[in-house]
């Protein structure tokens, strides 16, 4: 099996309840608490799991915002794990998961430079490593129904932006989508092999834009000149 | 990068011990210069020991969790940093044994196996402390050879300086010291130069497109999605302005390679020798402390490029 996400560019409207889920159910999860500095002050700060930002492509009117959530990649070639000296940092052989054992963390940060994705985030309180789990507390709780043994993010998504399935299963819902859809990985170039899969934004037809109103007769003159000088 | 103090004074003082301590060991078994005394040797080798240690524990003051530094040794084969670490430890006693068999007059056979061992692992040491750096794809200005090998240029570079200060105070022949720090005090200059050549130009690296998989028209960010800082530009964020850094060269191969060679003219002459090796060594220090800070504030996580880079 290798767990992963995947993250629907087009759909995503940014509200950030992902994010908020994520805070929510992490807290108090097995990996908690994700410290808040100054919450209610003058510089709020904090660790999350799972971070929005709102990029702008193209420029107007061929443009369009994209909201851009990231989380753990959880890597096939996690380099995080490997160059952890304490062996805190580990890949779950048998879902690809990767997570850090909070009672072997040191606080180096080592872990948070290989990280191409910005993944990790240190703990000023606990003094560890923190990162998205994959909600490694909910997907495998038995307790739960069925249909609630996901990660917070996919649930609590309103616009269906998120999945969560096995990469490894060529008929699952997320590989199956990752082929319609042109997924694909972020700085593959990097080669840490990232299980999450980004589905591009589609196109979207044009939209005319009526053109520039003239500036009268100066405004003629002037452009007729310019045209005279570039010939 | 943001330049961590603890972690600029570890790589400069161990390496400066490391390089003093397996030089010292070249110097004895050549007797360089007519050869240092025993309790010279024995100072010496305490001095680089002391250097180490200080570095070492000074390397535990940037952990956010120190109790469980312990654990550090535990992935030897696949970390670095923990490679390092084991390297360190396993050199202790090589040199101990080496100033002990000075201390009691062992067998010469026994004296030089340990003090090239120890020698062989200093050098090991300093190499694997560059490759912590070296090893990571995320930050462009780390991940060359040339890494390595400055940390091994700098550390022996100030160990020669130190020596010839050492060689000067015992009032040994100083020109085989002289010679020795020259040429690998020029060596690392020469090698500093090449690095800052090599990273001026960025070549295929990570841009805003790949990072966000938009290759079909230009990206930029337009809010980073926090409203303060985080880890991440905490730790990431660092910015130098391209002047100052250049400013901060300039200094560099001033204070840090100029100095010690006219220093090292001064005391091939003879007058005030005492004076200016210790000009030269504490020279070299301090270049070595400026290279260090400036590893750290010029180099760019990919990271960036999702809080508003164009390219890393």
């Amino acid at each position: 099996m290798r767990l992963g996400l995947v993250i629907d560019l087009d759909v995503c409207v940014g509200c950030h309840a992902c994010a908020v889920s994520c805070k929510e159910w992490n807290a108090s999860g097995s990996i908690g608490p994700l410290s808040d500095y100054q919450p209610f002050g003058a510089e709020p700060s904090g660790v999350w799991f799972n971070r929005i930002r709102h990029f702008e492509m193209g420029e107007y009117p061929h443009n369009k915002t994209i909201n851009f959530p990231m989380s753990c990649m959880h890597c096939e070639d996690a380099d995080c794990v490997t160059v952890c000296p304490t062996g805190a940092s580990y890949k779950r052989a048998e879902d690809g998961v990767v997570l850090i054992d909070q009672d072997k963390c040191m606080g180096c940060n080592y872990c948070s430079w290989a990280c191409p994705y910005g993944a990790r985030e240190l703990d000023r309180a606990t003094g560890t490593m923190k990162k998205c789990t994959l909600c490694i507390d909910r997907i495998y709780d038995e307790n739960l129904p069925v249909e609630e043994r996901q990660p917070a993010c996919v649930l609590t998504c309103p616009a269906h932006a998120r999945m969560f399935g096995d990469f490894d299963d060529p008929d699952s819902a997320v590989s199956r989508t990752v082929r319609e859809r042109g997924g694909y990985a972020l700085m593959p170039e990097l080669n840490y092999n990232p299980t999450n899969r980004y589905l591009p934004p589609r196109r979207k037809p044009e939209i005319p834009v009526a053109p520039r109103p003239r500036g009268g007769l100066k405004e003629s003159l002037r452009q007729f000149a310019n045209r005279l000088v570039r010939r | 990068m943001h330049p961590a103090l603890s972690v600029i004074f570890f790589t400069v003082a161990s390496g400066a011990g490391f390089g003093l301590f397996s030089l010292l060991f070249v110097a004895d078994f050549f007797a360089l210069g007519g050869g240092f005394s025993r309790a010279h040797l024995l100072a010496g080798g305490f001095m680089a020991l002391m250097l180490i240690i200080l570095g070492l524990v000074s390397s535990t003051l940037h952990l956010a969790n120190p109790k469980n530094a312990w654990r550090a040794f535990s992935r030897f084969r696949t970390s670095w940093l923990s490679r390092e670490g084991v390297f360190a430890v396993a050199f202790m006693p090589l040199a101990v044994g080496y100033l002990a068999c000075i201390g009691f007059e062992a067998p010469a056979v026994l004296r030089h196996t340990f003090g090239f061992l120890s020698a062989a692992l200093a050098w090991i040491t300093v190499f694997s402390t560059g490759m912590i750096y070296a090893c990571l794809k995320t930050i462009r200005q780390w991940n060359t050879p040339l890494v390595p090998a400055n940390y091994l240029a700098f550390g022996y570079a100030s160990g020669s300086l130190l020596l010839l200060l050492g060689a000067v105070i015992a009032g040994l022949d100083a020109t085989p010291y002289i010679a020795l720090a020259g040429l690998i005090v020029a060596i690392a200059a020469v090698l500093k130069a090449i690095y800052y050549f090599w990273i001026r130009s960025p070549g295929l690296t990570p841009t805003v497109n790949t990072a966000t998989g938009l290759t079909r028209a230009g990206v930029k960010l337009l809010d980073a999605g926090h409203t303060h800082g985080t880890f991440l530009t905490e730790e990431f964020g660092y910015r130098l302005a391209r002047r100052r850094a250049s400013v901060i060269k300039v200094l560099l191969f001033v204070v840090g390679f100029a100095l010690p060679a006219l220093m090292l003219a001064v005391v091939l002459r003879g007058s005030g020798a005492e004076a200016a090796a210790a000009v030269a060594a504490f020279a070299g220090l301090a270049g070595a402390v400026m290279e260090r800070w400036l590893f750290f504030a010029e180099a760019r996580h990919v990271v960036n490029l999702y809080h508003g880079a164009q390219r890393c």
